[in-house]
């Protein structure tokens, strides 16, 4: 009987189909740890080709929320991390895992909540959304992720003065997932949740949603970016990595990003020369 | 049932126009899940064979282990994997964390007890059926092994599909170690829950049609290829068949 199987064959089968995967695996480009909400809205896949364009750097992006992001950045899996949530990345450069943080643009948090409006919020200043929210037990999805949109949400149930983490009924879901589920899930059960608005205006699923609650100051949503601090992670590529923070913040960079736009409107407003943001 | 027609329709058009990024996506899911049951088939059958013919002490324990894998969670793995490849893990020096060579590895490791098992389930019957046949011509243990999985090769090729079919479809594992980037680790599956993600839900859905395709595809190239192969061999068998 011949041999059907051979083994010189089957290795160097195997050591190309190796070689091929070591291809894959080299790269000159660096890692961006961001946020669902800078993915789904589509900002990256507007901005990125013209950062490779401009800078000749390559970004790839991972979409996590902002918790899993910083930590991402922490276990130096990621070059830069691109978030928004303000207490969470001082902490990151306080632990001394980032270099500095450059304020890059904002957006703003929004209710959005069943069109009819069964509680009534539609106009209301937000806290007092939340409490008639709470008081009437209508039914909120909460992210529930760590991310910077449940850090804000978190953050402003504490001013709408509701402890939710005690005082919360089964009105209050808490899902753990990104904010496009979470706006899928408020769309197919007619709840209300807190979105930034550049996701709700990219999201195609609205079902008989609508903004309710909007520009309240304390809605302001703050993107920061961060290079790895490369003293703590050698592998960090700094160079690269500085040189896409460069240009966010460049004028140019600051351009780019207000020119992006969904059916004619504005998503991100660039601020990085406001020293506070 | 407006959102399953525009999902064909959209299918149809992603597959009529070739779109770039879809082509993309269908390459790295392709080539990450072929390169992955291939490695997990070519580890596998010998180690399900050997699991089925050799009386190692252990034995019931180890099977029972493999059939127990079959269960694995493929989050499990992905999480298991990127903590082993986390730049602060023990092999994060390699830098594979977030490339299509870390998915494969997920997956292979996903698929192997699939291998395992069902290969060792069919040896152990064909072992059953002509092992000593075999031994008593004199043939050594190995090459009477060599010549089960001929006679079992349909079999085979029923493991490697099955193994080809837990990785194609499952998302868990590689959007954890690959991070669905853009053109590079995005494949099928990482891009349904994308969509998803975005309310697109009948392109999420076009996207899903387009993946049964993928997978009926392969199957029936497997199945040709397999059917050309038999031709061939039972020539080849039919003159060097064990005189038992």
């Amino acid at each position: 009987m011949k041999r059907w199987f051979n083994p010189i064959r089957t290795l160097a089968v195997i050591v190309l189909v190796a070689l091929g995967s070591q291809a894959w695996a080299q790269d000159n480009s660096i890692v961006v740890a961001s946020t669902t909400s800078t993915q789904d809205s589509g900002l990256f896949d507007y901005l990125l080709p013209i950062v490779k364009q401009k800078t000749g750097v390559e970004v790839k992006v991972l979409a996590q929320g902002t918790g899993q992001a910083l930590d991402t950045a922490r276990r130096g899996d990621a070059d830069v991390v691109f978030v928004h949530a303000k207490s969470a990345e001082e902490k990151f450069l306080a632990e001394g895992f980032g270099v500095k943080r450059y304020p890059v643009m904002y957006n703003d948090f929004v209710i959005i909540g069943p069109k009819d409006d069964p509680a009534g919020i539609k106009g209301k200043d937000v806290t007092t959304a939340l409490q008639t929210i709470k008081a009437k037990a209508a039914p909120f999805v909460s992210r529930g992720d760590r991310s910077g949109t449940h850090i804000a949400e978190l953050k402003l149930w504490q001013q709408a003065g509701v402890d939710i983490a005690k005082d919360h009924g089964p009105w209050y879901k808490e899902i753990g997932q990104g904010m496009g589920a979470a706006l899928n899930m408020a769309s197919a059960s007619n709840a209300y949740v807190l979105s930034d608005r550049g996701t709700w205006l990219a999201f195609k699923n609205r079902g008989d949603l609508a903004v309710l609650v909007e520009g309240d100051k304390r809605l302001f949503n703050q993107y920061g970016v961060m290079l790895v601090n490369p003293a703590k992670n050698p592998t960090v590529k700094k160079e690269a990595g500085q040189r896409f923070i460069d240009w966010l913040i460049s004028p140019e960079g600051q351009a780019a990003i207000a020119g992006y736009k969904v059916d004619g409107q504005q998503l991100f407003y660039p601020n990085a020369n406001d020293p506070k943001a | 049932m407006n959102d399953f027609i525009d999902a064909l329709e959209k299918a149809a058009s992603l597959i009529v126009h070739l779109d770039a990024e879809l082509r993309e996506i269908v390459f790295v899911s392709l080539g990450v899940s072929l390169t992955a049951s291939l490695f997990a088939f070519t580890i596998g059958v010998p180690l399900g064979t050997a699991l089925a013919i050799c009386h190692i002490r252990g034995r019931g324990a180890l099977i029972v282990i493999v059939n127990a894998l079959l269960g694995l969670p493929p989050v499990v793995v992905g999480l298991a994997i990127y903590l082993l490849l986390s730049r602060s893990g023990p092999l994060g020096s390699l830098g594979i964390l977030f490339t299509p060579m870390a998915m494969v590895i997920a997956q292979t490791i996903l698929c192997m007890p699939i291998v395992i098992a069902l290969v060792h389930r069919m040896m152990a019957d064909a072992w059953g059926n002509y092992g000593d046949a075999f031994l008593v011509d004199g043939a050594s243990r190995p090459r009477a092994a060599l010549s089960l999985m001929c006679i079992a090769r349909d079999g085979m090729l029923t493991a490697f599909l099955a193994a080809f079919g837990r990785a194609i479809s499952e998302v868990g594992a590689i959007i954890i170690v690959g991070g669905n980037v853009k053109d590079y680790t995005r494949t099928m599956t990482t891009a349904i829950a994308l969509e998803t993600s975005k309310g697109e839900l009948s392109f999420a859905l076009a996207l899903g049609i387009i993946l049964v395709i993928l997978s009926m595809t392969v199957s029936a190239t497997s199945f040709i290829l397999g059917h050309a192969l038999t031709g061939r061999w039972n020539l080849r068998r039919s003159q060097g068949r064990p005189q038992t």
